[in-house]
């Protein structure tokens, strides 16, 4: 019998490997942010706020004062308790359209970019017309036809993402799919789906994950961008967009009207970039070492 | 047919893996064009044998040993392991024999999943084919295969793949490829990408799982030196071609292809007094495109002694010496001086 | 008298980690002349890209340099990046191991070589043009002009490296850094591109730094050779010199695991047991103890000063170099006292 290869130092791994990137503050400032809104949204039934659809709570177009923090709108409904309403349209419209493209669409990119062949050219033929297909026709097609509700706009949007989802998904799975790895699996006899789950998965899902929330926040301004065109939930629910496009004609005398929601969307989709990215970057493990 | 023929192998029962006119082709770009990865190749390997292959990149070393393991399948040809003819098995019967022959690749990094900790690496093999086993004995197994290798479970086993060098990397892979206890190992240029002290260490190494393991291995690689060292028997490899076939002491003692001579040409030498590229001239441009091999002999349009006939009618594999097999019209040294004297090919540049 | 080419004195590059500073070049010294080709050897982490890079002063921002590269009497690491971009390709140019990462994957190769012509030597746009296709021409590339107006990715590996050595020898460098320019090719492209960048290097009496962990790349192709080991020169001489009189057991033990062809297959390798040391914790004593196979207890505790061997232009160091009488007792104890282990060791496992 060979003696086994003497390594002593074997046992110490590669040096210099000083772990992951930490997340920074600015990570944690829009987790925070995130957060907030999520938690106002969600409980804004019980706040000490007045009802967003009350007209009449101050005179109308009111600036900021101590009673109504963001002032009121045309109608004289308090900005405040509309923007935390408004959120909740925001982020669920958000949210759930790209749950909904990401279900759909990352499972039609991890199978295209696996299996390759056929399936692969009828998937991706299928997102170029998709990606080609005016988007605002699709939507206001889907809306004459459900009617506005909450539901379709989420399911307009979901559906518009699923193309560029489908995209990403596959292309990463396809530089995944390619690496020996994948191949050594093969050899031992894993099947398909084993492979797909053990060695493709935890892959793509973190680069999944980062875009999806840059996803997000596409989404919740195309919501603005329906909304502005009232395609979105019908008035006099708030959405973010709808606001801002109530704002629009009386700019010049009560700018806050159109800046509060502004403000709320812009943070918002600067605090999705930036968890994103931080995520990309946290998760991203050291290969590019050799 | 050209640098091809079966002339060379042996006429033995009992040879693990015998693979006969394996052709290998890929879709090219361009209508009905392809790319002859593999034409028409014939090995057999005798178990308990190191083959060597060898050749430049792109000749189609890695596309044979992957359609050893049809992976994929090979466009045509036989490839028996143990008896059995692989290429007519499909689904269950085909997976139920992988255990027996793994796999092991140039790219360290490349053939670790990024995510996976290197103790799952290792045990996904048994997670595979032994899902009853408990997980004691399934972590035993990992830390015997990883010690085997020179690795320490309780320090790798909870590690990721980039914390190790690259050698380190090549030893996990192997610990993979092992934990089965597989008959056949193909090597894939598995010290390609290391320095030449990890490249030793690797090499030692698979020489003596070769004989804990009691393998059988298919050795690739594109340096002849590193072949000869842990080979029994060399075959020269040449855009999808045979050129020569021999005992790996035999093939350094009389090389008789012209292709074979230039590849022991430009090994580089560790001795200053050597003058690198004396005795053997050494191969100029690359490698011809394998959408369109050239006509006849494969390797003419590099060869220095290339005549009309080699444009015309492709070598056969011929016997020259103790089972040494040539594929060449003109072949060179003492060797190839014997057989243009005796053969049907007598005459010379 | 002229000030000779390249002269690198006492130069320390240390990079900042999380666990502490990584010293990964420690107070190298070393000269090279006119037309002279230099070898630089060791394993990879033992420093020589970053001997490399510090020499061109091409180091990430954080990382902390220290000493002098004395280039033709100036001092380099005293200039100002933008005096620095003037030498960079027009005195000193550099190779890399990667063609693929070197180049720019969408431009035009022919383009990629214009731009320096232009840059550096203020040529017009057709003069660069067919200058261009010229150099490709030199540098072995058939049919240059056609090659010329192709992207990268076109391009096989070997041709690849021809275009980075092209672009390197635009503007007539005097000093041609070649960072392991052969690493990730076949040996059949290695000799060629090692033929080219010598044929080159004679032609324009150019001097050059080839670097590679493979001393049988240097061997038949370098004036003098500087092996490397854990961040310093551990021995240098005469190419000559350094094979036929090694004293340093690293030198002595890479060229061991060198599988050599005319030796008979199966011949077990001498292969270097472990790997190098962590830069950040590196113990005291000389750096190679733990895998030498003549360490002495001394090894351990004093680090060996480079010092002159009788053969002038030879430094080495080692307190018990090899093929002196220190050595051959040094490795005759080890030799005898493994032995005395093994057999210990075997009592025991019979014992069981
Ligand atoms: N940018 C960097 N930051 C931190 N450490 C580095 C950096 N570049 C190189 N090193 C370290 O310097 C040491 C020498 O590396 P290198 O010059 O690449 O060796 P070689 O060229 O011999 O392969 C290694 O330990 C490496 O990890
Ligand atoms: S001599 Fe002719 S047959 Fe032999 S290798 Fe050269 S080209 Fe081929
Ligand atoms: S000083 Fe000691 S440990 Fe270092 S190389 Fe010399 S003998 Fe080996
Ligand atoms: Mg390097």
């Amino acid at each position: 019998m060979p003696e086994p290869q003497p390594d002593p130092a074997s046992a110490d791994v590669e040096h210099g490997s000083t772990g992951r990137r930490r997340l920074g503050l600015l990570f944690w400032a829009s987790v925070g942010w995130l957060g907030l809104i999520a938690t106002l949204a969600a409980t804004a039934d019980w706040l000490p706020i007045p009802d967003p659809t009350r007209p009449g709570v101050a005179p109308a177009r009111q600036p900021p004062t101590l009673h109504h923090l963001l002032g009121v709108d045309v109608l004289g409904r308090d900005m405040l308790s509309r923007t935390i309403h408004g959120a909740r349209v925001s982020l669920v419209v958000g949210f759930s359209s790209i749950a909904f493209g990401l279900l759909v669409g990352g499972a039609v990119g991890v199978l295209a970019g696996y299996f390759r062949g056929r399936f692969e050219a009828i998937a991706m033929g299928t997102v170029d017309v998709l990606l080609a297909f005016p988007a605002l026709v699709f939507a206001l097609a889907l809306v004459s036809f459900l009617g506005p509700s909450l539901g379709t706009v989420t399911l307009a949007i979901g559906v518009l993402s699923i193309a560029p989802i489908a995209r990403i998904i596959r292309a990463s799975t396809l530089a995944f799919a390619q690496r020996e790895f994948v191949l050594a699996a093969r050899t031992v006899g894993a099947r398909h789906r084993r492979i797909i789950v053990n060695e493709i998965l935890p892959n793509v899902i973190p680069a999944a994950v980062s875009f999806a929330l840059v996803a997000v926040a596409v989404a919740i301004v195309s919501e603005g961008a329906l909304a502005f065109l009232g395609l979105s939930v019908a008035a006099p629910t708030p959405t973010w967009g709808s606001m801002i496009n109530e704002g629009r004609t009386v700019l010049q005398d009560a700018p806050h009207i159109s800046f509060v929601p502004s403000a709320a969307m812009f943070l918002t989709v600067l605090a999705l970039n930036f968890a994103g990215d931080s995520l990309r970057a946290r998760f991203d493990v050291g290969e590019g070492r050799l | 047919m050209a640098g091809s023929g079966t002339a060379h192998l042996r006429d033995r029962a009992d040879a693990l893996l015998r693979v006969e006119h394996l052709v290998v082709e890929f879709p090219a770009a361009g209508r009905g064009r392809k790319v002859h990865a593999v034409s028409d190749v014939s090995l057999d390997v005798l178990p308990g044998e190191t083959l060597g292959l060898v050749g430049e990149s792109g000749c189609g070393k890695s596309t044979l040993g992957r359609a050893v393991m049809q992976l994929p399948r090979p466009t045509s040809g036989s490839v028996r392991f143990g008896g059995q003819e692989l290429t007519a098995l499909k689904g269950e019967p085909l997976r139920r024999l992988r255990p027996q022959m793994q796999m092991i690749f140039q790219d360290p990094i490349s053939s670790l999943n990024p995510r996976r900790r290197v103790g799952d690496i290792v045990a996904e093999p048994l997670a595979v084919w032994r899902s009853g086993q408990s997980h004691g004995d399934v972590q035993a197994a990992v830390r015997a295969v990883l010690a085997d290798v020179g690795l320490d479970y309780d320090t790798a086993a909870d590690r990721l793949p980039h914390q190790f060098s690259g050698g380190q990397c090549q030893r996990i892979s192997i610990a993979r490829a092992l934990v089965l206890e597989p008959k056949l190992l193909v090597c894939d240029e598995p010290v390609s990408a290391l320095d030449v002290s990890v490249q030793a260490q690797i090499l030692n190494l698979l020489e003596d799982m070769k004989a804990r393991y009691g393998l059988t291995m298919l050795f690739i690689a594109h340096d002849l030196a590193v072949v000869k060292s842990i080979s029994d028997r060399v075959a020269v490899m040449y855009l999808g071609k045979l050129c020569e076939v021999a005992p790996s002491d035999g093939l350094y003692d009389a090389p008789t292809h012209p292709y074979t001579a230039a590849l022991l040409a430009s090994i580089p030498v560790p001795n200053p007094e050597v003058r690198p590229g004396v005795g053997g001239g050494t191969l100029s441009n690359d490698l011809p495109s394998p959408i369109d091999p050239p006509s006849g002999c494969r390797f003419r349009t590099r060869c220095p002694r290339a005549g009309q006939r080699c444009a015309e009618e492709e070598p056969v594999l011929r016997h020259c010496g103790d089972d040494h097999w040539v594929a060449c019209h003109f072949p060179v040294g003492k060797l190839g001086q014997a057989l243009s004297h005796t053969g049907p090919d007598a005459m010379a540049d | 008298m002229k000030p000779v080419l390249l002269d690198v004195a006492g130069l320390s590059t240390t990079f900042p980690t999380g666990r502490g500073p990584l010293i990964a070049l420690d107070d190298v010294s070393l000269s090279l002349d006119r037309g002279r080709t230099l070898g630089l050897v060791g394993e990879s982490g033992s420093g020589k890209t970053v001997l490399a890079r510090s020499i061109m002063g091409l180091l990430p921002a954080h990382a902390h340099r220290q000493g002098h590269v004395w280039f033709e009497g100036q001092d380099l690491a005293a200039l100002s990046p933008r005096d620095l971009r003037d030498i960079w390709g027009r005195e000193i140019a550099m190779v890399f191991q990667d063609p693929m990462t070197s180049l720019n994957p969408v431009m035009k190769v022919g383009r990629q070589i214009t731009e320096s012509l232009r840059h550096h030597l203020r040529m017009g746009k057709d003069e660069a043009r067919t200058a261009a296709v010229d150099l490709l021409d030199s540098v072995g590339i058939p049919e240059p002009k056609r090659r010329a107006d192709e992207y990268p990715h076109q391009l096989s590996g070997g041709m690849r490296q021809r275009v980075t050595i092209a672009i390197a020898l635009a503007c007539w460098p005097k000093l041609l850094l070649a960072d392991e320019p052969t690493t990730a090719l076949d040996v059949t492209v290695q000799s060629q591109i090692l033929d080219l960048l010598q044929a080159k290097q004679a032609e324009r009496s150019m001097a050059m730094i080839l670097v590679t962990h493979d001393l049988g790349v240097v061997a038949g192709r370098t004036n003098e050779i500087a092996v490397m080991y854990a961040g310093r020169i551990v021995e240098r001489a005469d190419t000559a010199t350094l094979f036929a009189e090694t004293r340093m057991p690293y030198t002595e033990s890479l060229l061991a695991s060198i599988p050599r062809v005319e030796r008979p297959s199966h011949t077990r390798l001498q292969a270097i047991a472990g790997r190098p040391p962590d830069l950040v914790t590196r113990p005291g004593g000389c750096r190679f103890a733990p895998r030498c196979p003549y360490a002495q207890p001394r090894c351990a505790e004093e680090e060996p000063p480079l010092l002159p061997a009788p053969t002038p232009g030879h430094t080495f160091a080692c307190w018990y170099p090899v093929g002196t009488p220190a050595g051959d007792e040094a490795l005759a104890r080890n030799t005898a006292s493994n032995e005395a282990s093994n057999k210990a060791a075997d009592r025991a496992a019979d014992g069981r």
